[in-house]
């Protein structure tokens, strides 16, 4: 720290209490969604830190396809036994028992599209007025313009057009009756910066972050964990690799990288060195493929 | 490492979409993805050069499809400083769009276009950046390249630039000729531009001094959130929950917390396990007081010493946010740090022309219409002036009609 001035990790984490203890104080029945993913976690890390001793003003809610890695799951339930906050989970396969969406087939069926209506389902049953999500402005173009406070309608679209404009720390949670607001405390913080918090705090994370041996096979150029939930055929080869997933999803739609990152200063390092070898114009099939898992689509958001 | 907020200020004309990208390529804060769409593209430059503008495009295409023009934030970082630019439009019908990203700024980028000089959107850019009050502002003399590097050119821009920056009353300016298309003084200092003894824009942003405007306010605490556990282990634990907005609290000062004005002292900070005897401006804490009284989110603590303007009628200036123009007979809402309460715009005194900067006196308050009104509230705010507290002296005002954040205030007197 220099000058009265905070460390950057320290204003980042500053900024996303600040925002949670925003969402408790404006709003009747806030949500935190939490995936099993490492952004959701540091969410988690942040709600101890913005309320403790209290307990959360919001329960956690998991939006469950199914198809998840057992891993996810046992890390969640470790996770809400520690913390002792409740836990709402959302099912899609009830979504799919009571035929609001249709189990997708073929070979590349995948359960992650159909989420968002069992998400928005646990919103309505709930009357949710407010969702915390892990999403960050770094992801994507469209996303590094959505604001902290973004407004939903009551079919859950966000129009950037109607965007609220949002200054200084002043955020505006006034909403009519069945819109509801998604919040990201985090839109600030790059995929490093979640990781540089990550090792700062010895957050634990699920398993498959790390590098491990699991049966994959190759998919539309990219590795899959071999699992039931992945319709294979004859063409597809099961072969141990040395894996990890960049991202915590659906097993069916979220690709491993080649990796070799037992700890999490492994991690950062090939972060940091997928990076370097971006300067030049030359680029391996597997820096490629990191990085377009940066770009995680769908999902809660 | 610390963290440095810019607003970049000028048209996609102005090569302002270029200048980003040279600094995001340059620095080697591209992803892979991105750069592999830059190389393989079919939009060259005219000397067959990859085209820098392509990683802003987000923007372009909003305009080109007609959708609202908005604020992009864009991230990237070196060894000294992590960086957030907020990337917003510069043409006047976006005026709210560049309010709002300078809110949140520490430093100001102004283009201007080597070939046209101190232009009106030049005297708008600057005014709105003295309006918000950042402290820093650095002038890009762009496109030198197109004058064949003229010292004689650039001089007179600054000449020009000096005199505007004195009526808006900007005191750090920093000024840099740059080719942002070349490359020229982005990253690198340039052989092209030998002449100029200065800084490089990243370096210079690297390596400059924020403006401690925060950290050297007085202390204020905008209480958001009561942890009240009422637990049988925890039955008489009460904290208060917030972030240090300016200055910084010591363990055992004396604070007052208005708008009540009863006083108290710090007996404990805490941040989840930790128990620091200060909380530095900026700082998100739970503070516990010697004294029980009776406090509540939209209160706010602050140093006994130094306490700010508690009033009910404020002088402030305006910028008008919203297609619907202001109605100066409805009762709207202010949100000022945690505390929202019903206000009315009970006079307009003046508005501002903000490419000639004069005064105008027609009472209509437009959509990107800036001026002076004063402003009457339902209960007492606790504010400072913005000028010298920015923290504490911003507030927002939303339609209870459609709950849209329709105004921007800068609180800058008590009004009597």
């Amino acid at each position: 720290m220099s000058n009265n001035h905070l460390d950057y990790l320290d204003e980042l984490e500053a900024e996303a209490i600040y925002i949670l203890r925003e969402v408790a104080g404006q709003f009747e029945r806030p949500a935190l969604l939490f995936s099993g993913g490492k952004d959701s976690i540091t969410l988690v890390r942040l709600a101890e830190k913005a309320f403790r001793p209290g307990k959360f003003p919001f329960p956690l809610v998991h939006i469950d396809t199914g198809h998840n890695f057992v891993e996810t799951i046992e890390y969640r339930d470790a996770m809400i036994k520690r913390i002792n906050e409740k836990l709402i989970i959302g099912h899609v396969q009830d979504s799919i028992d009571e035929g609001k969406v249709i189990e997708q087939k073929g070979k590349n069926a995948s359960r992650n599209a159909l989420q968002t209506v069992t998400l928005l389902d646990t919103i309505a049953k709930h009357k949710f007025d407010a969702c915390i999500g892990g999403a960050r402005r770094d992801e994507e173009k469209a996303r590094a313009k959505e604001r902290i406070f973004s407004v939903r309608d009551e079919f859950g679209q966000w129009d950037p057009k109607r965007q609220r404009p949002e200054l200084w720390n002043i955020y505006n949670g006034k909403i009519h009756k069945g819109e509801n607001v998604r919040v990201f405390p985090i839109s600030n913080w790059t995929e490093l910066d979640v990781w540089n918090y990550i090792r700062r705090e010895k957050i634990d994370l699920p398993s498959i972050y790390f590098a491990h041996e699991r049966e994959t096979i190759v998919r539309n150029g990219q590795l899959m964990a071999a699992s039931p939930f992945l319709n294979m055929d004859e063409e597809d080869i099961i072969e141990r690799r040395n894996v990890r997933f960049r991202t915590v999803g659906d097993m069916t739609c979220t690709a491993a990288v080649e990796s070799e990152a037992y700890h999490l200063d492994d991690i950062i390092n090939e972060i940091s060195a997928s990076k370097i070898s971006e300067r030049g114009a030359r680029m391996d099939d597997k820096v490629s493929e990191a990085a377009m898992e940066d770009r995680k689509k769908g999902g809660y958001f | 490492m610390d963290i440095l907020k810019f607003i970049t200020a000028g048209s996609v004309d102005d090569g302002k979409s270029t200048l980003i990208g040279r600094l995001l390529y340059d620095s080697d804060s591209i992803l892979a993805d991105q750069l592999e769409a830059l190389h393989s593209s079919n939009r060259k430059n005219d000397d067959g050069s990859i085209d820098l503008a392509i990683l802003t495009d987000g923007l372009k295409a909003e305009r080109e499809q007609g959708i609202t023009i908005d604020v992009a934030y864009k991230y990237f970082q070196t060894e000294k400083r992590k960086f957030i630019i907020a990337d917003t439009p510069g043409h006047i019908q976006y005026t709210r769009n560049m309010v709002t990203g300078a809110s949140n700024a520490n430093l100001a980028i102004i283009l201007i276009d080597a070939r046209k000089g101190v232009i009106e959107q030049t005297i708008r850019h600057s005014y709105l950046v003295s309006l918000l009050g950042i402290q820093q502002v650095v002038v890009c003399v762009n496109k030198m390249d197109m004058v064949n590097y003229s010292q004689e050119v650039y001089d007179q821009i600054i000449t020009d630039y000096q005199k505007l920056a004195a009526k808006v009353d900007l005191k750090n300016v920093y000024y840099i000729p740059v080719s942002a298309l070349k490359g020229d003084n982005i990253v690198h200092p340039s052989s092209n531009i030998s002449w100029y003894k200065g800084e490089s824009l990243l370096p210079y942003l690297e390596n400059i001094e924020l403006a401690v405007d925060n950290s050297t306010a007085h202390a204020r605490f905008p209480v958001q959130w009561v942890i009240r556990p009422q637990t049988e282990d925890l039955h008489d634990y009460r904290g208060y929950a917030g972030r240090v907005s300016s200055g910084s609290f010591k363990v055992n000062d004396k604070v007052t917390v208005l708008p009540s004005g009863f006083t108290s002292s710090i007996s404990k900070i805490e941040l989840l396990d930790e128990e620091p005897q200060e909380a530095l401006a900026g700082m998100s804490v739970t503070v516990h007081l010697k004294d029980d009284i009776d406090i509540s989110r939209g209160d706010v603590l602050v140093n006994s010493n130094y306490q700010p303007e508690v009033s009910q009628l404020i002088e402030a200036d305006l910028c008008w946010m919203d297609t619907r123009a202001l109605d100066t007979s409805h009762t709207y809402f202010i949100q000022h740090n945690s505390k929202v309460t019903r206000c009315k715009i009970q006079e307009v005194l003046h508005k501002v022309n903000i490419n000639t900067l004069e005064k105008e006196y027609n009472e209509e308050f437009k959509l990107n219409d800036i001026g002076r009104i004063i402003i009457k509230t339902a209960e007492p705010l606790a504010f400072d002036l913005y000028q010298n507290n920015k923290a504490n002296g911003g507030a927002i005002i939303i339609d209870s009609r459609t709950n849209l954040t329709v105004g921007a205030l800068m609180l800058r007197a008590v009004a009597d």
